[in-house]
C-alpha cells in the first residue's frame, strides 16, 4: 500500500502550480490541473528513477507528449527533489530552467523536448523501441491530451507500436473533454476513443475516475502486465481541484492567475507550502 | 559504382563497428539500396511504415537513449514533409540524427514534380543547429559517413542515388567543416555542389578553351559553409558562378552571396533551378531545360568574367 498520503501530496503539487502560473499571472492552468493525480502516483509508486541521478541509465522514463503541462511535472519534480522549489517561481521568466514547455536540455528530469503536439509520443516509441534494443528493463511512460489525439502522428507510432511488439511502452490520455478552442466533441471528435486504440493493436484500460489516485494506480499495475502497449485513458476534470480553473470550463487552457485567485485556490487547498 | 550501393556499404561499415547506430527507414529502403541491412541487422535497422513523421520522433526518441540513428527517405519527405519534426525534436531538442534524402532537385526524374525538392536546403539551412552536407560521388560519400556518423548533432545529407561519374581520386581530405578545391584557377571561381560538380569541372575546361582560367570549389557542406575559403578564393578571382542542383532561393547560391555580401562583394552569376517546380523527365533532359549543364556553367562564367572587367 501507498506509504504517503497522496490526497494531501496532490494538494500540495496543486498549490505549488497555481503559485508557479500565478507569479507571471497567466499560464497552461488546466492541463496541469487535470494530471496531477497520474503524475503523483507515476512518482511516487511507480517509475523507477534517481532524482540524484536524472539521466540513469536503465531508468524509467516519461514522455509528457502534452508538453504545455510542464507546470504540473516541475511541481512533481521539484517535489521528488530533482531540483529546488524555489526554481518554481522563475517559470518562464527570462533565463529561467523552467519554461512553459518541458525542455529536456533545460530541466533536470525532463526526458524528452515536447510541446509541438504529436511528437513527444511517437519520440516515446522511439525511447520504447531503444530501451527494447538495450533489454534493461525500463518502462517508458507517454502521457497525451485528448484535443492531440487528433494529431495523425500519433496514430502512425501507434501502429508502429503494436506492430513492433513494445510491451514496455504505457501511454496515458488525459480525456479531460477539452482543447483550446473548446469542447474536443463540437471541434472534432476523437469517439470512440478506446476502440481506436483497441484497433491500432493496443491493451486499453478505462480509468472512470481518472482524478482518482487508487484507480489509477490499480490500472498502471494491470498495464505493466499486459503483453501489448498499454492505453490508460483516464476520464479526467480540466483544471482539477481549483474552483477557478475548473469553473472557466471552456476558458482554461491558458487563463490568467492573479494574486487574489491564488489567494482564493491556497484557502481552498488548505495548509501552507 | 550507384551512390545508393555505396550508402549501403557505407552504413553497413559504421554499423558493423558501433553498435549505437540505426538505420530507419520509411517504405523507401528498396529504391535506397539498404533493404540488406534490416537482413543483417534486424534489430537496428528497420522499416516504419510509410510514416516519416513518426519516423523523425522515433529517431530523437532512440538519440536520448544513446543511439545514432540514420533516417532515410527521398528528399522532400526528408525534409518539408517532416520539417517541423526536424526543427523540434530534432534540432531545437539536440538530438543526434542523421537525415538521408535521396532523389534531390531535379533528380527525382520520372517521379517528376511532387518528388522534386527544390526547397530543401532553404528550408532545413533556416533551422538552427542543423549541418547540411551534399556529397558528389561515391567516393566522397564514403567519407562523409563514418565522419557524420562520428560527429555528435543533427545532420541532413542530400544526395544522388543512382550511377554517377566519379569525380575524386580518393586522395582528398574530407573535413565536414570545409570544401574542397578541385581546380586551381586565376579567372572566375565556380563553387558547386552535387550532381553541379561534374557539369563544373566540365564547363572548367571549356572555359580553358576560350582562355578564361577558372578555379572550382566544391561546396559539400552547404551548412555551416567553408566562408575562410569562399572569402579567399573570390578576392582571387573577382568572379564568381553558384551551381547547384536547387532553387537559386535559399541554397548555395544564397550561402555564397550571404558570405560575399559581407566580406567582400564580387560579380556573382548562378545556374540552378530558377525558382520553379520540377516535372518529369530524364536528368540530361532535365539539365538541359532547367538551365543545369556544362554549357550554362560556361555562359553565366564568360557574364561574370564580363561583369568583373566593367566595374
Amino acid at each position: 500500500m501507498h506509504m504517503i498520503d497522496f490526497k494531501d501530496k496532490c494538494r500540495q503539487i496543486r498549490k505549488m502550480i497555481i503559485q508557479e502560473i500565478a507569479e507571471l499571472g497567466a499560464g497552461h492552468v488546466g492541463g496541469s490541473l487535470s494530471i496531477v493525480e497520474l503524475l503523483v502516483v507515476l512518482y511516487n509508486n511507480h517509475m523507477r528513477i534517481d532524482p540524484a541521478s536524472p539521466k540513469k541509465e536503465g531508468r524509467d522514463r516519461l514522455i509528457v507528449s502534452k508538453g504545455h503541462s510542464g507546470p504540473a511535472v516541475y511541481a512533481v519534480l521539484a517535489d521528488m527533489g530533482y531540483f529546488d522549489k524555489s526554481w518554481l517561481l522563475t517559470l518562464n521568466k527570462p533565463n529561467t530552467r523552467l519554461p512553459s514547455h518541458c525542455d529536456m536540455n533545460k530541466t533536470p528530469g525532463i526526458d524528452m523536448t515536447t510541446g509541438s503536439l504529436g511528437q513527444g509520443f511517437s519520440c516515446a516509441v522511439g525511447i520504447a523501441k531503444a530501451s527494447k534494443i538495450c533489454k534493461d528493463g525500463a518502462t517508458i511512460y507517454t502521457i497525451i491530451g485528448d484535443g492531440e489525439s487528433q494529431e495523425g502522428q500519433i496514430w502512425e507510432s501507434a501502429m508502429f507500436a503494436s506492430h513492433t511488439g513494445l510491451d514496455n511502452l504505457i501511454a496515458f490520455t488525459d480525456l479531460n473533454g477539452l482543447q483550446l478552442d473548446g469542447k474536443v466533441d463540437n471541434i472534432c471528435s476523437i469517439e470512440p476513443i478506446d476502440e481506436k486504440w483497441r484497433a491500432f493493436g493496443w491493451n486499453v484500460i478505462n480509468v472512470i475516475n481518472g482524478n482518482s489516485c487508487d484507480e489509477i494506480d490499480n490500472a498502471i499495475i494491470k498495464a505493466k502486465k499486459s503483453s501489448k502497449p498499454c492505453m490508460i485513458i483516464l476520464h479526467t476534470v480540466k483544471g482539477y481541484g481549483v474552483s477557478f480553473a475548473k469553473n472557466a470550463g471552456e476558458s482554461n487552457h491558458s487563463m490568467p492567475v492573479s494574486k487574489d485567485m491564488l489567494k482564493q485556490a491556497m484557502q481552498e487547498l488548505g495548509g501552507s507550502v | 559504382m550507384e551512390m545508393r550501393k555505396a550508402l549501403c556499404t557505407g552504413l553497413d561499415d559504421i554499423m558493423s563497428k558501433n553498435s549505437k547506430v540505426v538505420v530507419i527507414n520509411a517504405d523507401l529502403s528498396r529504391p535506397n539500396g539498404i533493404s540488406s541491412l534490416e537482413e543483417k541487422y534486424p534489430e537496428r535497422s528497420f522499416n516504419v511504415g510509410i510514416a516519416e513523421q513518426s519516423m523523425a520522433c522515433i529517431a530523437a526518441g532512440m538519440s536520448s537513449y544513446g543511439f545514432i540513428p540514420f533516417i532515410v527517405t527521398f528528399t522532400p519527405f526528408a525534409t518539408r514533409r517532416i520539417c517541423d519534426q526536424i526543427s523540434v525534436s530534432i534540432c531545437y531538442a539536440d538530438q543526434n540524427v542523421k537525415i538521408i534524402g535521396t532523389d534531390p532537385g531535379i533528380s527525382a526524374e520520372l517521379n517528376g514534380g511532387t518528388h522534386m525538392s527544390v526547397e530543401d536546403i532553404g528550408v532545413l539551412r533556416s533551422i538552427p543547429n542543423i549541418t547540411i552536407i551534399e556529397p558528389v560521388d561515391t567516393v566522397q560519400l564514403s567519407k562523409v559517413l563514418p565522419k557524420v556518423s562520428d560527429y555528435k548533432g543533427p545532420v541532413y545529407i542530400r544526395m544522388f542515388r543512382k550511377e554517377i561519374e566519379t569525380v575524386l581520386n580518393g586522395s582528398e581530405e574530407f573535413n565536414i567543416f570545409g570544401s574542397l578545391k578541385l581546380k586551381e584557377g586565376h579567372d572566375v571561381t565556380i563553387f558547386c555542389s552535387g550532381i553541379m560538380v561534374q557539369e563544373s569541372m566540365l564547363a572548367a575546361k571549356s572555359l580553358s578553351k576560350i582562355g578564361i582560367d577558372a578555379e572550382v570549389i566544391n561546396i559539400h557542406t552547404i551548412k555551416p559553409i567553408d566562408r575562410t575559403s569562399v572569402i579567399d578564393s573570390a578576392k582571387k578571382t573577382c568572379a564568381v558562378v553558384t551551381a547547384e542542383n536547387h532553387n537559386i532561393i535559399g541554397g548555395l547560391r544564397s550561402a555564397i552571396c550571404e558570405v560575399l555580401m559581407e566580406e567582400f562583394p564580387v560579380p556573382l552569376r548562378s545556374v540552378g533551378i530558377k525558382d520553379t517546380f520540377g516535372q518529369v523527365g530524364k536528368l540530361p533532359w532535365l539539365k538541359q531545360t532547367y538551365g543545369m549543364n556544362s554549357d550554362h556553367i560556361v555562359n553565366a562564367a564568360v557574364e561574370a568574367v564580363k561583369a568583373k572587367k566593367l566595374r
